[in-house]
């Protein structure tokens, strides 16, 4: 009954700040419109130079071999290589073609003809791709060998598909982690936390108090991110919702008891900012979110073992991309579980209403 | 004088009496140019690969050696038919199958010879890569079998071994010093405001605008602390090279730090709580900062409308000029650019922030 009231209390003060609404509104529409645009390594507008030193009409036909690729933006010719240089020493070319001098006549006689292709590989993996992009278009081929490729899941290659999921788990983070933590430190710093403490209001039911709202508000948040992108990109779960979300409230309360932790071993919001944010960059680094796990060293994946986050992202896109349900996630869902049996009592535990 | 100096004692014993925030903001960028240099990568490593052949011959075979010496791929299993692989893909005990059209070589001039890749496109970020790798690997194993005199000397510049740390170092100290002077500012403002110690500290004789400057020089001290820790930990640990000239790389540090400050400053006007101000300054600053500076995904490969928005964060701006220095190895002429918005976007945020201030205490 008393725990009501405190939700009622807490819904309250949300609704007064003047942030918290505006920021609730505002997040899933960020989240799910700008971000699944910019979380893209497809290797696209390669700036490309051209020095054309042979000027015959074998050199100019592979100039316009080159133009018509999909890969770069043609950024025009140079004079000499020493110019195109100063070009990528700007920033305005990445990547420079010379052909030699006596190109074509080299070719018709059969001598060697090497084109050189320097490559700004500052970003290794754009450097790589786009010299053997243009090295395909450079080597006149010896008959084209057909190479298809075809994609197993996500038939269309829409990265969108394989971010949204992850983008959840930022979200729980942040609404039902970083946000309880920061209420009640923010209690704490002011004083009224000692007003709560001297009434008869249980340890349980006063942390209960903090989370639910948050929760409700992350459930809710994540409702609209899921219409968001059945509406604006047609993108739908293609396993069950309600695995989804089981999943989902799993993961906020282990989030939030990380977050009740924090805070109870802090006692200033920026403390518990920083602590918060120092973990949740770890978990959302060494989780595959943004990079995939099979790329790290041994220790990073044995670290990645002990991370909720790695296992709540892989139960996702199995459920989300692959089509999964409950019985393919068990040992995500049971990792999940004893994560936040653990944590969870650690967070009740550690809250001392007396210091 | 002496005044300002013992406000800037009092700001210090602040950061200093808060052992644990202060460990976390020497810790945080140690741990992360570890995570970033040895465990956060892009890279396709060890990507697991099926192959179909009906018959290997030679072809085939130096394809597949070719394949599995590389590091990218080890081929692990081989498979009888094109539904056996599939199997193993949606079974995760693989993620590419490659499959070759029967007799291979003795096809390879007539254009019946066909390579096929099924890639597991769950995450086509990757999926993408390996099979543009692959198909390069098998295009350039084809391509020395046939005869041609036509070849390209590739040179990739600045950074021949490809190691992702050159890329991400840059982005790693942005990031580091947009949360230390720009958040870490800000809140230490607001909090003097939430608790109503502000007022207090107007009335003293100092003027207001250096009770400010007082407030943001031990963070400012604090990210030049950290610039140092990222710098030295890069190039003992991570062996990345300091290519350019150390003094422009601080001059431009410097600047992309006045412009977190100034940042931070703006925030701490416009906010009355620290909830908000820290909400603010990670929605606002760290976001962006982190997706929309190039320093994991190229700008250039962002939509148009994204590339604009690109452009006003600041961070871009310094990773940019941060990449040509350290890792290129340029002038300071050739980041004149850089070097010019940061200026101008450090003179604007100042100047509406110190209006915006003064507007406050009147």
């Amino acid at each position: 009954m008393i725990l009501r009231y405190l939700i009622e209390k807490e819904f309250k003060q949300i609704r007064r700040n003047a942030f918290l609404p505006k920021m609730i509104i505002m997040f899933p529409i960020v989240i799910m419109l700008v971000i699944p645009w910019i979380t893209n390594l497809e290797i696209k507008n390669i700036s490309l130079l051209v020095v054309d030193n042979d000027r015959t009409t074998t050199s100019q036909r592979l100039v316009h071999e080159m133009e018509a690729s999909n890969y770069f933006i043609f950024k025009g010719m140079s004079s000499s290589y020493d110019e195109a240089l100063k070009e990528m020493e700007k920033g305005s070319a990445d990547i420079i073609a010379v052909i030699p001098q006596h190109y074509s006549r080299d070719l018709v006689n059969t001598r060697p003809a090497h084109i050189l292709i320097a490559s700004n590989s500052v970003n290794g993996t754009k450097g790589s791709m786009g010299a053997a992009y243009l090295s395909n278009i450079v080597i006149p081929s010896t008959g084209k060998l057909p190479i298809s490729v075809l994609n197993l899941f996500n038939t269309y290659q829409d990265y969108k598909v394989f971010m949204i999921p992850a983008l959840m788990a930022i979200l729980l983070i942040l609404f039902c982690g970083f946000m309880p933590a920061l209420n009640i430190v923010g209690e704490k710093e002011v004083g009224t936390i000692e007003q709560i403490n001297v009434t008869p209001v249980g340890k349980f039911s006063f942390i209960m108090a903090k989370i639910i709202p948050y929760w409700v508000i992350g459930l809710v948040v994540m409702t609209i991110c899921f219409i968001l992108s059945w509406a604006v990109y047609g993108i739908t779960s293609a396993g069950p919702l309600a695995v989804i979300y089981l999943i989902a409230i799993i993961m906020a309360l282990i989030m939030s008891s990380l977050g009740l932790i924090i805070s109870n071993y802090s006692s200033t919001m920026q403390q518990a900012m920083l602590v918060m944010w120092f973990c949740m960059v770890c978990f959302i680094l060494l989780s595959g979110l943004f990079t995939p796990v099979r790329s790290m060293p041994d220790w990073a994946q044995y670290l990645t073992e002990i991370n909720p986050m790695h296992y709540f992202i892989d139960a996702m896109r199995i459920v989300f991309i692959r089509g999964g349900n409950l019985f393919e996630i068990m040992p995500q869902f049971i990792a999940l579980m004893s994560f936040s049996a653990v944590m969870g009592t650690w967070a009740v535990v550690s809250y001392r209403k007396n210091n | 004088m002496t005044t300002f100096i013992s406000f800037i004692i009092k700001e210090a014993r602040h950061i200093l009496r808060d052992r644990r925030t202060l460990l976390i903001l020497i810790g945080m960028p140690i741990v992360m140019m570890f995570l970033f240099g040895f465990a956060i990568t892009t890279e396709v490593r060890n990507v697991r690969i099926v192959l179909v052949s009906s018959s290997i011959d030679k072809t085939t075979q130096k394809i597949a050696n070719r394949l599995d010496a590389s590091t990218y791929f080890n081929i692990t299993a081989m498979a009888r038919n094109t539904d056996e692989a599939k199997t193993m893909l949606e079974g995760n005990k693989a993620e590419m199958a490659i499959i070759f059209s029967p007799d291979f070589a003795s096809h390879i001039y007539d254009g019946e010879a066909r390579v096929q890749i099924i890639a597991d496109c769950a995450d086509p970020n990757m999926a993408i890569q390996q099979s543009n790798y692959a198909s390069q690997i098998i295009l350039s194993e084809l391509s020395s079998a046939g005869v041609s005199n036509g070849s390209a000397l590739i040179k990739l510049m600045y950074n021949p071994r490809m190691e992702s740390a050159y890329n991400f170092v840059p982005g790693v100290m942005g990031m580091i010093l947009m949360i230390i002077c720009a958040m870490m500012t800000s809140i230490s403002i607001v909090r003097e405001k939430e608790r109503g110690t502000m007022e207090i500290l107007l009335v003293s004789p100092v003027r207001p605008i250096l009770i400010i400057i007082a407030k943001m020089i031990p963070y400012l001290v604090l990210g030049i602390v950290d610039l140092i820790l990222i710098l030295t930990i890069s190039y003992f640990v991570l062996h990345v090279p300091i290519a350019g000239s150390l003094l422009s790389l601080s001059a431009v540090s410097i600047l992309f730090i006045i412009v977190a400050l100034s940042l931070g400053l703006l925030i701490s006007v416009l906010t009355e709580t620290q909830v908000a101000a820290m909400l603010a300054s990670g929605m606002m600053l760290l976001m962006p900062s982190i997706l929309m500076s190039g320093m994991i995904y190229p700008i250039e490969s962002m939509p148009v409308v994204l590339q604009f928005i690109a452009h006003l964060v600041p961070a871009s701006w310094f990773i940019s000029a941060c990449r040509k220095i350290m890792i290129m190895g340029v002038s300071i002429t050739m980041v004149w650019k850089e070097v010019c918005v940061m200026t101008i976007m450090a003179i604007l945020l100042l100047t509406i922030s110190l209006k915006k201030f003064k507007k406050r205490l009147e």
